[in-house]
């Protein structure tokens, strides 16, 4: 994959960070001017919108920046992308709008279980994620209405229209890019062993069967932190009942202890004996070495496995496939792919020069510049350059196009209380012993009403 | 050290095959205390690469500080906003109220007889002991309403939460608590006559109190000062929740700033841990000797 | 420092100060507005921050808030404390009794931490050096300490206690029980879970170099010639300790009990740095979760859970300072 990835600083040393200078020097000379128009009168909100993000593609970048200078200030960004290249993926992304920008960076974690602290005192535009727990903050009444920003995006599929968009039916958040879940391999391994990518269920253990007699670990498996499983349970779901149904428990609306969820935790403990064993005290990271060790044969995870290894032969040996159907009725057409963007806040001190910001981030040039370096995610945009993608991004691309119905992430899904408090410990218990499902499950179902109600 | 010379003549000697049982307890215990952290150091000694490919505890192919350069910087910890700074400014400042106002309530419960002396005393150490986390909603809300001037913060939020004042001030309303009770009980030692010869000399009260009885306390000053830093420094709770910029935040978070949403680079954290690990460590060094004394007289002298 | 002029002995031979205290209305009136001030400053910072936010956790306790905009919530009574015994039982008693657990376990860790004073203070070559090493977890960051328990020793892949394993011991992910009993009123057993010990071991690398360092301190002040007098009676070691040293250390004995109990029922941040595996769940971590959780948080609920950690602290804090002032003007 990325060869430029990895050379990555050196093309936005020379060429980004100029590029913002000169920006920056055009746009103090034209803010004082833009402060004044923007004293004028009411006509001031909308410039920035009419301007910003309209007229889609690689013009949009300079038209956003032009309106940026007419927002006038400084715009406030919070982030979470504390790590090292998804940090500098993200300045360029943010360059790449011309905009004057004060990042504020946290480190991801505690900026995640924080959100709702944070929320009390956003910065104007906040990083966050699409689903459930975008909704729930917009109930609230904690995030902004950027409709009339989403009046001019021309890029997007309906798909992302629909996952930015509030229980009131108004826009709250602006995609920039999506990955998918998928089961990972080595091409290599596959090859040296003559194993085929399955199609079905029956496939599928015949392979992992045919893995542990080879002296392989089928699946790598990870449950630090008692998120990664989560993605077990919902390709499960999705397999075995189908995504309608998994939407509607996940939103309170079928019973955990449901036989049709229990047929879900049946699949799963079938499957657990080709697991790595002792996932709790495994971080997704140790997980992806085995696979990446050739210890383990498959690793069922989002397409960032492959941010953790530097080694390039590794990454280009790396492939994915979809995971298989388990009922020919529901079939395999369903996935996870999370997609993370921005949201602004409900108040934020500069309107204008937010709006103008996520105006241009939503534009192509925005995310071209952030997978430039990011290197593993595909853009939401449908203008967004592909030419630079590496293989894992362009399947991921037609994985996830072909799908006809995609779900965020369990804890994306539903309230992301419900699910540190309560599903986080109960999925992390049957994997411990699944033979304790109907304790557990009953044990979710007592919880539900206090979260979900 | 001179004064371990003094005490093994003072004191009942070992028999000698004591002696030596205890020094291999000793030692034997040092040695196992040491492992995490020197298995840390080595850790933090080594290229991820290798230690990817075979493991931490392996032979080494090469040994550098590499990853210490690299944590100071990816960690954010230099410079005026780094992550160093603002613990100095949080810490310091704390520090020095957390003394002044502990002395101040120290020196008036214990050297003058009031109605609700032991009241407050009770308050106040009772207080120093609860968990942070029950009284984090209320005063979290608290803070959010409270306006603050923006010439008075680096922030800008125009309320206390989110300034380094908002986690000053919980630092010292939380900790007063428990350097007031070990002040009080060192002062209690020190003569009344003092008081009274002062009194007879005329001394107001704030004289007695900063030219007296406040020189006579520096062991116990120090040791608090040892402890509270130590205590300060290491605090994440507040300054995570109350901290919502990132260039706010202290040396703590830069652990969380190396940890990795995706890559993890262990020996990368290690480096970064060592170097967190330093200014507690010199200070603890520094006045290793105060803080033996200072607390000898609080705490046992009741 | 026994030259030092705040010495045992020159405290030993001052009288005794009952009565000495001046009183309150002999003062001028200036000196009068000092000491309101050198009073009243603190107190009223401490009982603004601290004793209001903690009643108002209480009343917060009695009602169903999301947490968000203020006066939103509603009363509801007991129900969140009812709530919490009968649907979040599993997660409440197991947590509970991993308190108690932490207790005990500590309370062996004090006597360690004792032991080794004790050692120390009896004239040890090199003794400041031990004394730095067994300290040294003490000054370590929470967040330094879980990750060097995490990755450096425990962890599957590459952890020491792993190191030449073919089949690596999950050591913190583990969560089935070393021992368990069950209790009538409860559907599901209670026990010892193999990962909180794994967790356990952490906590005491911390501790004992803790009451290490309390103890030594106390023991400095111990008059020698109080043990050379004991020996000259003919007693032994141990009962010299028993009968001379462990009375007169009585301050410093309720000090390191009240630290050790207390950090047993507060402890959570060493568990959060390890991500809190299943099974290592303690009441702080219970309140935290539910309080400044992701999602805005059932902060009745994590209230409640709070003002019941609050009544466990509370209960020793009153018995410790009832001790501790017991013999003083009250």
């Amino acid at each position: 994959m990325s060869g430029t990835t990895e050379q990555s600083p050196s093309p936005r040393d020379v060429g980004f960070s100029i590029n913002r200078r000169q920006v920056l020097i055009g746009g103090a000379g034209a803010a004082s001017a833009a402060a004044l128009l923007a004293a004028c009168g009411s006509d001031a909100k909308t410039t920035p919108a009419t301007t910003g993000g309209a007229t889609g593609g690689t013009t949009a970048g300079t038209t956003a920046a032009t309106s940026g200078a007419a927002a006038g200030g400084e715009v406030t960004f919070g982030s979470n992308y504390s790590d090292a290249k998804p940090k500098e993926a993200m300045q360029a992304a943010i360059d790449s709008t011309g905009l004057k920008v004060k990042v504020n960076t946290t480190d991801h974690n505690s900026y995640q279980g924080n959100i709702t602290n944070y929320l009390a005192q956003p910065d104007d535009v906040l990083c966050w994620f699409a689903g459930y727990r975008m909704r729930f903050f917009a109930d609230k009444g904690l995030v902004g209405d950027i409709s009339d920003v989403w009046s001019k995006f021309t890029d997007f599929g309906d798909s992302f229209k629909t996952a930015s968009t509030g229980n009131d039916g108004k826009q709250y958040f602006v995609p920039l890019y999506y990955y998918p879940w998928a089961v990972h391999y080595r091409k290599s391994v596959f090859a040296e062993k003559g194993y085929k990518v399955p199609t079905n269920k029956a496939e599928l253990v015949a392979l992992a069967t045919k893995m542990q007699a080879d002296g392989l670990i089928p699946f790598a498996y990870a449950n630090d932190g008692k998120w990664p499983v989560q993605g077990t349970f919902d390709i499960l779901n999705m397999r075995v009942n189908g995504y309608k149904y998994h939407v509607d428990l996940l939103a309170g609306k079928e019973k955990w202890t449901d036989p049709k969820t229990k047929a879900v935790f049946t699949a799963w403990a079938e499957l657990l004996p080709f697991h790595q064993t002792n996932a709790n005290g495994r971080t997704w990271q140790e997980a992806a070495t085995s696979l990446e060790k050739k210890e383990a044969g498959m690793y069922y995870l989002g397409t960032f496995v492959a941010t953790n290894s530097k080694d390039q032969a590794y990454l280009d040996d790396l492939d994915f496939f979809n995971f298989p159907a388990l009922d020919d009725k529901i079939g395999a057409d369903a996935l996870d792919a999370p997609i993370d963007g921005f949201m602004m806040a409900a108040k934020p001190k500069n309107i204008e020069g937010a709006k103008a910001l996520l105006a241009g981030l939503g534009t192509a040039k925005a995310v071209d510049a952030f997978l430039k370096i990011e290197g593993a995610s595909v853009a939401a945009n449908g203008k967004a350059d592909t030419s630079g993608y590496n293989a894992i991004q362009k399947k991921s691309q037609e994985l996830v196009s072909k799908a006809k119905n995609i779900a965020q992430f369990l804890d994306r899904d539903t309230s992301p209380d419900f699910v540190s408090n309560v599903i986080g410990d109960a999925f992390a218990a049957f994997v411990a012993d699944p033979t304790q499902v109907d304790t557990i499950l009953k044990g979710i179902e007592d919880k539900k009403s206090t979260y979900l109600s | 050290m001179s004064s371990s010379l003094t005490l093994v003549q003072r004191k009942p000697g070992y028999s000698k095959p004591l002696r030596s049982l205890t020094y291999a307890f000793l030692t034997a215990v040092a040695l196992a205390w040491m492992v995490p952290i020197l298995g840390a150091f080595y850790s933090s000694l080594r290229p991820y690469a290798e230690t990817q490919r075979k493991g931490i505890f392996s032979m080494p192919d090469s040994l550098s500080f590499k990853n210490y350069g690299d944590a100071f910087k990816q960690g954010g910890m230099g410079g005026w906003h780094g992550t160093f700074a603002n613990t100095a400014f949080i810490v310091f400042p704390s520090i020095a109220l957390i003394l002044l106002f502990s002395s101040f309530m120290a020196f008036a419960v214990s050297r003058f007889t009031w109605r609700f002396n032991i009241t407050l005393l009770l308050i106040f150490t009772a207080g120093n002991l609860l968990p942070a986390q029950v009284i984090f909603k209320p005063l979290f809300s608290f803070y959010e309403h409270v306006p603050w001037p923006n010439f008075l913060s680096d922030t800008n939020t125009g309320h206390l939460l989110g300034t380094k004042i908002a986690v000053i001030i919980i630092h010292v309303a939380f900790q007063t608590g428990f350097c007031t009770f070990v002040l009080s009980n060192y002062m209690k030692t020190i003569p009344k006559e003092l008081n009274e010869a002062a009194l007879v000399d005329g001394a107001s009260v704030p004289r007695q109190f900063f030219q007296i009885i406040l020189p006579l306390c520096r062991p116990a000053l120090a040791a608090l000062a040892t402890l509270e830093f130590t205590w300060l420094y290491n605090d994440f709770f507040w300054a995570v929740v109350l901290l919502n910029q990132g260039s706010e935040r202290p040396i703590t978070s830069s652990i969380a700033n190396l940890g990795g949403q995706y890559f993890s680079n262990d020996n990368l954290i290690a480096a970064g841990s060592m170097i967190i690990a330093m200014p507690t460590l010199a200070v603890y060094l520094m006045l290793q000797k105060q803080f033996i004394s200072g607390l000898t007289l609080g705490a046992s002298k009741g | 420092m026994s030259t030092d002029i705040t010495s045992p002995d020159i405290t030993a031979a001052a009288p005794p100060h009952r009565g000495r205290r001046r009183r309150y209305s002999q003062l001028s009136r200036s000196d009068k507005v000092w000491l309101s001030l050198m009073v009243g400053i603190p107190s009223a910072i401490h009982i603004a921050f601290v004793w209001l936010p903690a009643i108002g956790t209480i009343m917060l306790s009695f009602t169903k808030w999301d947490g968000i905009h203020l006066g939103t919530w509603t009363g509801v009574g007991f129900k969140n404390y009812w709530t919490i015994f009968t649907v979040f039982d599993d997660k409440f008693f197991p947590a509970l009794f991993n308190n108690l657990i932490l207790l005990v376990f500590l309370a062996a860790c004090s006597l360690v931490g004792v032991l080794l004073a004790y050692l120390l203070d009896k004239g040890v070559r090199g003794s400041a050096i031990y004394q730095s090493i067994y300290y040294l977890p003490v000054v370590l960051s929470l967040a330094v300490v879980g990750f060097i328990w995490k990755s450096v020793m425990y962890s599957q892949s590459q952890g020491l206690f792993n190191v030449g394993r073919t089949t690596p011991i999950d050591f913190l992910g583990n969560s089935q029980k070393l021992f368990e009993f069950h209790v009538p009123f409860l559907s599901f057993p209670l026990g010892l879970t193999k990962n909180f010990a794994a967790l356990l071991l952490a906590m005491a690398w911390r501790h004992i170099g803790y009451v290490m360092v309390l103890y030594l301190a106390g023991l400095k002040s111990v008059d020698p010639s109080l043990r050379e007098a004991a020996s000259i009676d003919g007693c032994n070691e141990w009962q010299t300790f028993r009968r001379v040293v462990f009375p007169v250390m009585k301050p410093i004995n309720v000090v390191v009990l009240v630290i050790t109990v207390i950090e047993a029922l507060r402890a959570f941040d060493i568990i959060v740095a390890l991500k809190e595996p299943i099974g290592t769940t303690v009441l702080g971590v219970l309140v935290k979760n539910n309080l400044t959780g992701e999602g805005g948080g059932q902060v009745g609920i994590g209230s409640a859970y709070g003002v019941i950690l609050l009544l466990l602290c509370l209960g020793f804090i009153i018995w410790y300072l009832i001790n501790n002032y017991r013999e003083q003007e009250l």
